[in-house]
């Protein structure tokens, strides 16, 4: 009898702990992103009614949450080849673009960052600011002989996956000692890591000749001076949203290896160089949840624009949208 | 009934701990288990972590290449993102070396500059509570410290990042976030409990030892001395045995501020890690060998915290059992 009452309360608050989160799906995953979903999320709830979960937990923990079935989608800021889908059974598909800054700390000077010294920076080899290939691009501006603080993500991250492909594009040394990945040992000696975005743009402020990449919507709120980076026809490109749109345009992301592509470092002009897609992951069994999902996803492509653009994001060009709409209707999940 | 009810329930509740204690271990273990067996002892002193070197073995060479190749026909531009993945040339079959020495390392020299920085404040604090201040700032500094130890850790990290970190740069120079910078803030969160636990202890001296002692005539800084740290000494201890753990585990405080980089700090105010740091950082995104290296840190962890506080409670306190 004693033990019965002892239990009454603690039944009586797991009813209540599962009323709460009865959303109509939920998802996990991408940190990268998470602004602008809880947008879309808060819009969409506005516009329809549904009620949608997405915990930011990172894009692996994402994956793994969607492989275990735990979640009815998952954000992802590295997509999966065509093969992992097929193994896991899963769709997959863009959602938005995003960019990343190379945001610094050099008071009182507008800083031009060439393709080299970014990876020279990003190596290891440039160690103070008045270096040849930093000065170089900076032409009549008097930078000091202060050595970088390269500041980077410590905990793996979508930023890092997509940084470190945008350094293989553009580094061969790069490409060939370290590829992509979502975390790494940084080579050097003048780099410090910091605990999340907050971490790296706190950083960043605080600590005079630093320089790190901080993905745009980050660096914006937290008022950091970003580079104006060279891109791939050697234009210099400051970090504006409509060098991101330029960019996302030229995005090639294609639905016959379900869009299994970064989109860094793209051919064009006008185009700001460090761009990030991030990708939506569903289930292949479960068609009917991934209909309100793809619903959801659809909605955002159209009436998600202002949402985006507000925070820094950029929505996927029309022609995009199309193709999405295509692999949509031909997995049967529209 | 209610006796027996009472006796079952309490046994019930000491084994508990006893099982817990055991599954994480065995737990733990298992998970460890593949990182154990490829890296063995000698992880402890590898100072590499997450670097890939080329397998020697001939024979798993020609299956990796074989497999390969086999991979490779497809439409494999040199940009393509399946050939940028994971790293490195993919012509010779690699293999990651995961090693522990820099986190043990950090781990350690953290709580070494905690506990150099807090216990003699504790104690300070301590003393002057416990003796010399009146009651009623007794009372108000007493809670004062209590308040202390109930803030949250994440507090602690935000406060050492966006106010401390800058402060320690300016006084002494290097990198903001540092070993120095977490290692002060450290012992800023075990302070509270080294200063009040050892207060309680020192409260409870008996007046009839102290009174005496001022009898025969010792000034207060003697009846401190010889009186009250000698009869309050398990309570210190306990104090620091606590603090001890608190500061071997502490994660999100340290993740802030110790600068995440796998080397070996140069000085104290240079960037390394901790093992609960490195665990926090990359657990999300480990797979494989790496998730089993991480949690052979956390064995590790387990096994240094255990080790630690079994050494300070066996040899410090074996005298009074």
């Amino acid at each position: 009898m004693k033990k019965i009452a002892l239990l009454a309360p603690l039944a009586a608050l797991m009813v209540t702990t599962t009323s709460v989160s009865a959303a109509d799906f939920k998802g996990s995953g991408a940190s990268f992103p998470y602004s602008v979903y809880q947008e879309w999320i808060g819009s969409y709830h506005k516009a329809t009614g549904a009620q949608i979960d997405y915990i930011s937990k990172g894009s692996s923990a994402g994956i793994k949450d969607m492989k275990a079935r735990a979640v009815d989608f998952a954000g992802t800021d590295a997509p999966l080849s065509p093969k992992e889908l097929a193994e896991a059974k899963l769709y997959q598909f863009p959602s938005v673009v995003g960019a990343i800054t190379m945001s610094y700390n050099l008071p009182g000077i507008n800083l031009k960052l060439s393709r080299l010294a970014i990876a020279e920076i990003a190596l290891g080899k440039a160690t103070y600011w008045d270096d040849k290939v930093i000065a170089e691009a900076n032409k009549g501006v008097k930078l000091p002989h202060q050595k970088i603080t390269f500041v980077h993500r410590a905990d793996g991250s979508g930023t890092t996956f997509n940084f470190t492909y945008y350094l293989s594009k553009i580094s061969d040394e790069w490409k060939s000692k370290f590829g992509v990945q979502k975390e790494l040992n940084w080579p050097g000696d003048h780099h410090v890591g910091g605990k999340g975005n907050t971490g790296v743009a706190a950083q960043i402020k605080q600590t005079p000749y630093s320089v790190g990449y901080v993905d745009y919507s980050d660096a914006k709120e937290n008022k950091l001076e970003m580079a104006t980076i060279e891109n791939k026809a050697g234009e210099f490109i400051a970090p504006t949203l409509k060098g991101f749109q330029a960019a996302a345009a030229k995005a090639d992301l294609e639905p016959k290896n379900d869009f299994f592509a970064a989109i860094a470092d793209p051919n064009g002009k006008g185009v700001y160089p460090i761009v990030a897609a991030t990708f939506v992951l569903v289930p292949a069994e479960a068609k009917a949840m991934d209909k309100k999902v793809t619903a959801f996803y659809d909605w955002s492509y159209k009436k998600g624009d202002a949402d985006a653009s507000k925070l820094g994001f950029v929505p996927l060009p029309e022609e995009l949208t199309k193709k999405i709409n295509a692999y949509w209707v031909e997995k049967g999940i529209k | 009934m209610m006796e027996k009810l009472f006796k079952t329930l309490s046994f019930m509740s000491a084994t508990l701990v006893m099982v817990l204690l055991a599954s994480i271990f065995i737990s733990l273990f298992n998970s460890a288990k593949p990182a154990i067996d490829e890296f063995g002892i000698g992880f402890i002193k590898e100072k590499e972590w997450g670097k890939e070197v080329p397998i020697d073995n001939p024979v798993s060479t020609v299956v990796d290449t074989t497999e390969q190749k086999k991979v490779e026909p497809a439409p494999a531009s040199d940009d393509s993102l399946e050939a940028l993945l994971g790293g490195g040339n993919d012509d010779t079959p690699m293999k990651t070396i995961y090693g522990g020495f820099i986190p043990i390392v950090g781990t350690l020299l953290s709580t070494l500059i905690a506990m150099a920085f807090a216990l003699p404040i504790a104690m300070g604090i301590a003393v002057f509570l416990a003796e010399i201040a009146p009651k009623k700032i007794s009372n108000v500094v007493g809670i004062a410290i209590e308040l202390l130890a109930a803030i949250p850790s994440i507090i602690f990290g935000m406060w050492g990042l966006f106010y401390f970190a800058p402060l320690v740069q300016e006084l002494v120079g290097g990198y903001q976030v540092s070993l120095l910078t977490a290692g002060l803030v450290l012992g800023v969160m075990i302070l509270p409990f080294m200063a009040a636990i050892t207060r309680d202890s020192m409260k409870t001296t008996p007046d009839v030892l102290k009174e005496s002692a001022y009898a025969l005539g010792a000034t207060k800084f003697e009846v401190i001395r010889d009186i009250i740290f000698p009869y309050s000494k398990a309570g210190i201890i306990g104090s620091i045995i606590l603090a001890l753990g608190r500061a071997l585990g502490e994660t999100m405080a340290v993740a802030f501020l110790i600068g995440s980089v796998f080397s070996l700090p140069s000085a104290l105010n240079s960037p390394t890690v901790s093992i609960p740091v490195a665990m926090a950082n990359s657990f999300g995104e480990a797979t494989g060998m790496k998730t089993s290296a991480l949690f052979y840190l956390a064995f590790l962890l387990f096994i240094i915290s255990f080790s630690v506080i079994s050494v300070a409670k066996f040899y410090f306190l074996r005298k009074d059992k």
